[in-house]
């Protein structure tokens, strides 16, 4: 779905090898293995503190990955988790984050909202003011002429923070090779969405910058929707703004109970797409 | 699989024996709560926690004033800390409802609804997120009645927030923002110490006649229990209170840090026979200047404590003004034990507040000096 501001959307085909099938599955199944054990781990009191979980939506970090440099900037919120990992934060640096330690990526000093790598700006804790600073970046990218973007992401809670709103305008007024990715997985903490927002087409939020609506359960969406908006932000034609629709498993944070259902999960659907297409080895 | 309980060796995240002191040492608190004595002052009392005696406030607070309106992030259901359980089944939709998450706009339109002339109730979910909406508060509200010439006021406004070290806070659930709002004259900013305290001290809040932020212990939502009347009943703001009499140094303090410094009078008593007057500022601003000196001229030393970083914390400002009025009297500098000037940390919490241990080294080297 595009909103009416772009002339042509993503392709709906894409073409998946073998290597890039193993190499998507085995991330992502590397971090719904490290957010259900970070859960255990937290229920144990070994990590303490504020602890959000990605599981759920790691077709969103994989595909974005997928489809930019790691000379490419990214910026999120603070379920972070998954960032850190396909950024190239090793397992064994998250987990000795989340549980305080000197060898994790921060030194154990920011805990699981505060993971930083290279090209990776974190982790951020207040709902939305990493996405001026995403703007920020874009402005540095295009400074330098590297050919460089940044991706700032967000969540549906913070689609509703005033900034979100003068940073659209800053990225459109001046061009800026940002793109902009709302993740919506339906509920801010335990509010859904309808009692949020007025208008749950986060991709049109941004009005006269061009947007798509993505399903963020679906690796290869994601894929191809991000090459798209990356091909369109590198040729000079501004900001674009992509909602991922996705689906967390957990609750907001590990202080919230939640249990969710969802019948889709994504890395499942990657599973079975490769099997069915023959790709996994006899 | 992990061995637990305590020993000298235990089985460490990687699987491999540890040494590991007796018992998770970084999960005791750091203070211990004591409540006041049960009064039956204010007629029927009940036992009830932080946030049941804030329900408490609320709920008298919606009976009586029809204008009366709570809004904030999910305080529909309860709220995060429970503050606001069952008041939106008892009041309706209407007056108990949530918003969307934007502080700026909370306090904007709480400001609104105030001028109007209706009782604007606003909760922002922990005060590490009440920055957006600080321009409101400092441009808006605190000027309302002072450019308008009286003409306007948003005076039936209270910002509500939860407050200060929970030992997991970490950097955004753990700040005790009140020297920035110190600092802006046309608003209140006051912090109980108790259930007891907070319900007196809200419901004068949102009677009083001009904006006024209430900052919640959040540590003591639940450890705080004590006997609160059920009716309603007011705890006059900007007059601190003195909990405990002595001669040789005053301690002042607010919020959880009272029951801190409570802790090392008694230590200072046993161990140095040193006789020390503990007070509860409550009121940050304005703020009881003649109860703080009257208590320093008598005592001649003046022990200040806080959890917010030390530079520009307000510990600064009483300090700064008990030496104009106390100069003479004065034995020993003035000492303040607050948080480090650093982000408020997460693994580095129990080094970081100013627990007894510290607050007993000042007192000690305040005696000596």
């Amino acid at each position: 779905m595009r909103s009416p501001s772009l002339e042509e959307g993503p392709p709906v085909t894409a073409v998946l090898t073998r290597e890039e099938g193993l190499h998507y599955y085995r991330t992502m199944q590397t971090i719904r293995r490290m957010e259900l054990k970070s859960d255990q781990l937290y229920k144990q009191k070994i990590i303490r503190g504020f602890c959000h979980l990605y599981d759920g939506q790691e077709a969103c970090c994989v595909g974005l990955e997928a489809a930019i440099k790691p000379t490419d900037h990214l910026i999120t919120a603070y379920r972070a988790h998954g960032y850190a990992y396909t950024r190239g934060t090793s397992v064994r640096e998250i987990l000795a984050e989340l549980t305080g330690r000197k060898g994790g990526c921060a030194k154990g000093k920011g805990g699981s909202m505060h993971m930083y790598a290279q090209n990776f700006y974190g982790g951020n804790g207040i709902v939305g003011a990493q996405v001026p600073l995403g703007a920020g970046i874009a402005l540095a990218c295009k400074y330098f002429g590297k050919d460089e973007i940044c991706l700032t992401l967000y969540g549906d809670g913070a689609a509703n923070q005033g900034q979100i709103f003068e940073t659209y305008n800053m990225a459109a007024l001046w061009k800026l090779p940002c793109i902009f990715i709302c993740e919506n997985n339906r509920y801010g903490m335990g509010t859904s969405v309808e009692r949020a927002a007025a208008s749950t087409d986060y991709y049109k939020r941004g009005d006269y910058i061009p947007g798509i609506r993505v399903d963020g359960m679906d690796i290869l969406c994601v894929r191809e929707a991000t090459k798209f908006a990356a091909e369109h932000c590198r040729s000079g034609k501004g900001p674009m703004l992509m909602e991922l629709q996705t689906y967390r498993y957990h609750g907001h944070s590990m202080s919230d109970p939640g249990i969710r259902y969802s019948k889709k999960d994504c890395v499942n659907l990657l599973y079975w797409l490769i099997y069915i297409q023959g790709l996994l080895s006899g | 699989m992990l061995a637990s309980g305590p020993g000298p060796l235990r089985a460490g995240v990687w699987g491999r024996l540890v040494p590991w002191a007796a018992g998770p040492r970084r999960h005791a608190a750091h203070f211990t709560f004591q409540p006041d004595a049960e009064s039956s002052a204010h007629g029927q009392t009940q036992k009830m926690n932080l946030f049941q005696s804030i329900t408490s406030a609320l709920d008298n607070t919606l009976s009586r004033d029809p204008t009366a309106v709570i809004f904030g992030e999910d305080v529909a259901f309860g709220g995060v800390f429970r503050c606001t359980v069952g008041l939106r089944d008892k009041y309706g939709k209407d007056r108990v409802f949530n918003t969307p998450l934007c502080e700026q706009g909370i306090v904007g339109f709480g400001i609104g609804v105030a001028v109007a002339g209706a009782t604007a109730i606003a909760e922002i979910q922990f005060a590490d997120y009440i920055f957006p909406a600080f321009d409101q508060i400092v441009n808006e509200a605190a000027k309302y009645r002072y450019r308008s010439g009286d003409l306007f006021n948003c005076g039936s406004l209270t910002i509500r927030a939860p407050w200060g070290c929970v030992g997991h806070g970490a950097l955004y659930h753990s700040q005790s923002p009140e020297a920035f709002f110190a600092h802006c004259p046309g608003i209140k900013v006051v912090i109980p110490r108790s259930p007891l305290q907070a319900k007196g001290l809200l419901l004068s809040c949102i009677e009083d006649k001009n904006p006024c932020i209430f900052f919640e212990p959040k540590i003591l939502y639940r450890a705080a229990v004590e006997q609160v009347p059920v009716e309603p009943y007011y705890i006059p703001l900007s007059q601190a209170e003195v909990l405990q009499e002595g001669s040789d140094v005053t301690l002042v303090a607010w919020g959880t840090q009272v029951h801190v410094i409570r802790e090392v009078a008694t230590m200072a008593q046993e161990k140095l026979g040193v006789s020390c007057e503990v007070i509860d500022l409550k009121t940050i601003l304005p703020w009881d200047t003649e109860a703080v000196c009257k208590s320093v001229v008598k005592t001649g030393r003046l022990l200040i404590s806080h959890e917010a970083p030390l530079t520009g914390g307000f510990a600064s400002e009483i300090s700064s003004t008990v030496q104009e009025e106390c100069f003479l009297n004065l034995e020993a500098p003035i000492s303040r034990v607050c948080g480090y000037d650093t982000p408020f940390p997460h693994i580095f919490e129990p080094f970081y507040i100013p627990d007894k241990w510290k607050c007993y080294d000042a007192l000690r080297k305040m005696i000596n000096y």
